[in-house]
């Protein structure tokens, strides 16, 4: 099997996972102390920072699968906005308000755009363009 | 790139999204909401423990017995069953995930052990990191290989070293969270009877 060769989407993708993951365990194992927002925010903007990289260094390979990346993109999309919602929904049960809310819900769009991306890179990888 | 002209392979007809999971699905995800606005005990346990025996078990089922048997199965063999399970797991397995985390933080929430006060917090951070990696390794290539799988088998001209290797992904990460699915069960098990 002949492949071309495409941007590390997968790994820089997990990274950027893994990241805002990091910030969100750092956050959650503080309840209820007050801590120092810094070290979650800069996980945050790492990781969309990685997710910017990730959509930029795709968006310049040549003939990739585009109408089969963004058919992919969209429904994933919506599943994984559905799972983010539920996940926003139980933070604001518990009351969760001001810097950690915001915190946690930029991760929760980088989440939710993140996945899908990786979702329709791999199926657009094999397609034909 | 996939060959210019793969053999024809013979496969059952099925949906990517199997349709009639879907309002199963949605009454799963209407239980978990309600079982979040009524706060209460018995549902949160029901929610968390249901889901997360169903995730634990699917992954360690189809890493080390599952997976496995299909690497020996024959081609034909292995394409029919693959096109069988893995429309369900599309569904299955993101419900099972997000019920037990959603519902699991809900109940610890409610128990108070997610606060730093609680004796076993060390237990309790371990078990936002276990669950992280395998988020990490579920959501980076589990399921993108479960999905790439049965959009290349949709294909009239499906590439079987193209559903090889995204087979083999597929059960190699199931398998690797099978074995964190062993730290879970440790950590469970001693909050449990704290």
């Amino acid at each position: 099997m002949s492949e071309r060769r495409l941007p590390p989407v997968t790994q820089v993708g997990m990274l950027s996972l893994a990241l805002i993951l990091a910030g969100g365990i750092y956050l959650s194992s503080h309840i209820p102390n007050h801590v120092s927002l810094t070290p979650a925010v800069i996980l945050l903007c790492a990781s969309a920072l990685l997710l910017a990289g990730n959509l930029a260094s795709l968006a310049r390979v040549q003939g990739f699968a585009w109408t089969r990346f963004f058919e992919i993109a969209r429904w994933a999309l919506i599943a994984y906005l559905i799972i983010a919602g539920m996940i926003e929904y139980a933070f604001l049960r518990n009351n969760l308000s001001g810097g950690p809310l915001v915190v946690l819900t930029l991760s929760l769009v980088v989440f939710a755009v993140h996945v899908p991306v990786l979702i329709a890179f791999t199926v657009a990888r094999f397609a034909e363009s | 790139m996939a060959e210019a002209h793969p053999p024809a392979m013979e496969r059952p007809e099925f949906q990517i999204v199997p349709r009639a999971g879907l309002p199963i699905v949605a009454f799963v995800l209407v239980l978990l909401i309600v079982g979040i606005a009524v706060d209460e005990l018995w549902p949160l346990t029901f929610l968390h423990v249901v889901g997360g025996a169903a995730w634990t078990i699917i992954d360690l089922f189809l890493g080390f017995v599952l997976g496995p048997i299909i690497g020996r199965m024959s081609i034909p063999a292995r394409v029919e069953f693959t096109t069988r399970l893995m429309p369900k797991m599309v569904l299955i397995m993101p419900t099972a995930v997000t019920v037990t985390l959603a519902a699991g933080w809900q109940l610890a929430t409610k128990l108070g052990n997610t606060q730093t006060s609680y004796a076993l917090h060390g237990w309790i951070v371990a078990s936002y990191i276990v669950v992280g990696i395998m988020a990490v390794i579920a959501l980076g290539l589990l399921e993108p290989a479960n999905i790439a799988v049965l959009v290349e088998m949709k294909k009239p001209r499906p590439n079987p070293e193209v559903i090889e290797r995204l087979m083999k992904r597929f059960i190699y990460t199931a398998g690797a969270t099978g074995l964190m699915q062993v730290a879970t069960f440790v950590i469970m098990t001693k909050l449990a009877s704290a």
